[in-house]
Parts: structure tokens; C-alpha cells; sequence
């Protein structure tokens, strides 16, 4: 029974809220301390940091590629008709490559992988906290930080950055076939303008967001999972809030970035 | 001449969760080469009990003992390695599923020792001769063995690094009774021949019979009976004997 006034109750609700949200950004943040500890210092697991540098680049390559080919090819429709409504038509293979290179590959390739990996990573350590696995490793004088976060957290920083590599070639690459097949573009030209106009920093802030990302995704897929709790009812609702709270995160952490790379 | 101190003692343990507590003031101790088995109800603390003392959960208050010595004013070095004198075998194996059974077995010489993994096959291979399990098994992936078979590998791994003291949670739980005689007699067999330390709990009245030395009877978050095995069915505690009986 609550010894509140029943005005005051809302009240009460929202100050919980404000203490849960408090409580659990302090864990998140003690976590990922002791993950980045773990990542820094020995012992390393490199057949695990291998394996998950497959599971997290090489297979999130088809997603991750087709993405970007079909954002860039709507990116440049898009462009080219707003363009055209001030006859500046031909600004679209920079803007597509300042889009795709500054914001979209890198947002676009964290999406992918928070879908993918960071709900795969919660599964998997969830699974292992349910079956005792996490429990098995301290009793085997493994630290389950350095086993299992660590190779995940250090393959997600280390893998996302190539994969946005790969969606900004590819996303451009997108618009170039539009812009060439379908709106007449002369394809050397289109190549040239994007080379002439791309700076350096347009492609390397894009490349520190994704590094940025891939912390978030791997952080949170394995907060989750390694604090969840309630068998497998537990591990779907950990799945659920890793895949939304990293979503969510990368939107805030791009404006965040993008507002100091702004300034910079 | 002094008496050696217990192995293991838990000294006034209490644990609480959300709720009333789950252990009050928990006392209880065992000594070197011997074998405990801890009974008690459902929800009655008596896995929480071992995962406490193989460092696996914080205690609220009281002391965990080893050899004498507290735990909690271990040094810090000392206190990260305890783990490599505990072994522990787990209600459903706990066997990873990404490695192969060798694998399992041999995580702690290859992952904490630091042996070679050819060395640490050979080793993991005997290991799996002395629980029955033929070689060809090895490489199979726990998903592929029956839940009798995870066990065994389960134990295979619990004892493969000769630990000083070894847990078992429920070890025959889950298992038909022919598989369940048959690990009571391979964990009475393995502790015996390792000369350590064992503390299991159970709610299989004959698994305890048959691989405890003495039981111990936990209910209501304090150890209400203890004695050797054998005595289980005349303790002349009105606790034991409704659990013996099955009494409502």
C-alpha cells in the first residue's frame, strides 16, 4: 500500500522513472568501463576476437552492401528531383556523396548490425547466463569480461568502420548506376565531380562515427544479454532493448558527433 | 596437537533477495576429503549456499572459510585464484555449446593454465575415459549428447584441473534413474580417487545416500540437521523425516 497522497502519485511515478533511468546509465557506464579494461589489457582470447570478427564483418557484408546500393540509388532520385526544382540538377553526385560518406553510411551500416549483431549478442550471452555458462566460465578462472565482451566489443569498433567503407563505395556506387542509366549522367563526369569534391573529413568523421557505433551496438547487445534474467522470456526481452536501445543511441550519438564535427 | 580446520566452513551466511531472507544465519562446515550433500526443499537456498562459496554470488553477511582462512580478507590475488581450487558440475552441464566436448573439458588447462591444446587434448581425453565417454564423442558439440552424456562431460571438466574442493548442483536432476545411479557412482568413484572435497545438493534422497558421507539438512535458511549418511532415516528430526518420507 502506498503512503503517498493520490495527487501526488504521477509524481512518484516519474521520480522512479528518473532513479531507474539513473540506476541503469550508471551501470551501462561501469560495464562498459570494465569492458574497455578488459579489451586493453591481457589475457586476450584471439580465437574468439577471430570469430567474432567473421560473425560481425564478414557476414554482415550482404546486409550491409545492399543497404547501401539501394539508399544510394533513392538518395540520388531524391536529390535529383529536389535539385531540379532550382535547375541544380547537377550538384547530385556530390550531395549523394556527402550524404552516404558524412551520415548515411555510417548510420546506415550501425542500423544493420544493431539489428544483427547487437540482438545476436544479447541472445547468445543471454542464453549463457540462463544455461550457467557465464557461471561455468568463473568457475573455469576465466573472466567472462575478457571471454566473451571484450573480443565482441573490440570486433564491433574494429569491423564497422570497414563496413562503412564498404557502404559508402557501394552506396555511391548506387547512385552513379541511377544517375548514368537512368537520368542521363555522363558516368566519367559523375566519378570526377564526386572525386573533386569529396574532402578527406567527409569520409574519415564518417568513419569515427562508425567507430563510435560499433561501441554502442556491441555495448549494449552484451550489457543486455549478460543482465538478463527470467530463462528464455528473459533472453527475448534482453534481445528487444539491445536491438532499440542501441538504435536509439546510434540516432543520438550521430547528432551528437555530427553537431561537434560541425563545429570543428 | 591442533585439529586441522575444515576445508569449507560457512560461518552465520545469510543471503537475501527480494523478500524475506533465503539463508539467515547458515553454519556449516566441511572437512578435507570428505563429501557433504546438502537436502532441503524447493526455494530453500541450497544452490544459492554453493554459489556462494565457490565466489559465484556475494554473501549479505557472515564468512566463507577456506583451510581457515576468511575469504573476504584474502588477499586480492589470492581471492582472483580460487577459482583454479574449485570445481564445479552444474544442474544442466553448462557445457559451451560453440566448442566441442574435448574443448569443454580442456577450457580451463588451455584458457586459465596455460597448456598447449595438444597437451590439453590428451589430458581432456583421459579425463573423458575415467567418466566412460569413448573418444570418438570428443569432437561431437554438447548439443549432440544426451542429457546423462553432458553430465558426465560436465564432471569430466569439473575434475580434469584436480581441484581441491568440487560442487554439484543437482547432479542427477533431469535424469532417468539407471543414467542417475550410474553418475552417483562415477562422482563417488572420481571424488574418492581424487581424494577432495565434495559438496553437492540434491533433492534425490538416493543420490545423497550414495555419494554423501554426511548430509545436511538446510529449511528455513539455517542448517536444522546434520549427521553421517547413514543416519538419514533415524536422525530423530521432525524436518528430515517428513522430507525422507515425503510427508505433506
Amino acid at each position: 500500500m502506498s503512503s503517498i497522497p493520490a495527487p501526488l502519485q504521477p509524481l512518484q511515478a516519474i521520480g522512479r522513472s528518473f532513479l531507474n533511468i539513473v540506476r541503469t546509465t550508471g551501470a551501462v557506464a561501469v560495464f562498459a568501463g570494465r569492458a574497455v579494461l578488459a579489451v586493453a589489457l591481457p589475457p586476450w582470447f584471439p580465437g574468439q576476437f577471430a570469430r567474432q570478427l567473421i560473425g560481425v564483418g564478414y557476414l554482415s557484408l550482404p546486409v550491409v552492401g545492399l543497404t547501401a546500393a539501394f539508399t544510394g540509388a533513392a538518395l540520388a532520385l531524391n536529390i535529383y528531383t529536389g535539385g531540379g526544382r532550382f535547375n541544380a540538377e547537377q550538384i547530385m553526385p556530390q550531395i549523394v556523396a556527402l550524404g552516404i560518406t558524412r551520415e548515411l553510411g555510417p548510420v546506415l551500416a550501425a542500423l544493420m548490425l544493431a539489428g544483427r549483431v547487437s540482438a545476436a549478442f544479447a541472445a547468445e550471452i543471454g542464453a549463457m547466463r540462463a544455461t550457467e555458462q557465464i557461471d561455468a566460465l568463473h568457475t573455469l578462472s576465466t573472466d567472462p569480461f575478457r571471454y566473451l565482451i571484450a573480443p565482441r566489443l573490440a570486433a564491433a569498433v574494429l569491423v564497422l568502420p570497414l563496413l562503412t567503407v564498404v557502404a559508402d563505395i557501394i552506396g555511391i556506387a548506387g547512385g552513379w548506376v541511377v544517375a548514368t542509366r537512368t537520368l542521363d549522367f555522363n558516368a566519367t563526369v559523375y566519378i570526377r565531380n564526386t572525386w573533386d569534391f569529396l574532402q578527406s573529413w567527409d569520409v574519415v568523421s564518417g568513419l569515427i562515427k562508425a567507430a563510435v557505433f560499433g561501441a554502442i551496438i556491441a555495448l549494449m547487445g552484451c550489457y543486455h544479454g549478460f543482465n538478463s534474467s527470467g530463462g528464455a522470456r528473459g533472453v527475448g526481452r534482453a534481445t528487444t532493448n539491445a536491438v532499440v536501445s542501441a538504435a536509439i543511441l546510434i540516432f543520438a550519438g550521430d547528432y551528437l558527433l555530427t553537431t561537434v564535427f560541425t563545429h570543428t | 596437537m591442533s585439529e586441522a580446520p575444515p576445508k569449507l566452513e560457512w560461518r552465520s551466511v545469510a543471503k537475501r533477495f527480494d523478500g524475506p531472507p533465503v539463508l539467515r544465519s547458515v553454519n556449516l562446515s566441511v572437512a578435507a576429503g570428505h563429501s557433504l550433500v546438502i537436502m532441503g526443499g524447493s526455494g530453500e537456498g541450497k544452490s544459492v549456499m554453493i554459489k556462494i562459496a565457490a565466489g559465484l554470488m556475494p554473501l549479505d553477511s557472515g564468512q566463507i572459510l577456506i583451510d581457515g582462512q576468511d575469504v573476504a580478507a584474502m588477499p586480492a590475488r589470492e581471492r582472483r585464484r580460487l577459482p583454479a581450487r574449485f570445481g564445479m558440475l552444474f544442474q544442466g552441464g553448462a557445457l559451451f555449446d560453440s566448442l566441442s566436448v574435448w574443448e569443454n573439458v580442456a577450457f580451463r588447462l588451455i584458457n586459465a593454465d596455460g597448456v598447449t591444446r595438444r597437451q590439453a587434448k590428451l589430458r581432456a581425453l583421459e579425463a573423458l575415459d575415467r567418466v566412460r565417454i569413448s573418444r570418438e564423442v570428443a569432437e561431437f558439440y554438447p548439443s549432440e549428447l544426451s542429457g546423462g552424456m553432458q553430465k558426465r562431460v560436465g564432471l569430466a571438466r569439473a575434475m580434469v584441473a584436480n581441484p581441491e574442493i568440487i560442487f554439484f548442483d543437482e547432479p542427477t536432476a533431469g535424469l532417468d534413474p539407471v543414467t542417475g545411479r550410474a553418475i552417483n557412482a562415477l562422482i563417488r568413484e572420481q571424488v574418492k580417487s581424487l581424494g577432495c572435497t565434495a559438496v553437492s545438493i540434491t533433492h534425490d534422497l538416493n543420490s545423497a545416500r550414495h555419494i554423501g558421507d554426511e548430509i545436511a539438512m538446510l529449511s528455513g535458511g539455517v542448517i536444522v540437521w546434520r549427521g553421517a549418511a547413514a543416519d538419514i532415516d533415524h536422525s530423530g528430526n521432525a524436518m528430515v523425516d517428513q522430507f525422507v518420507h515425503g510427508d505433506p
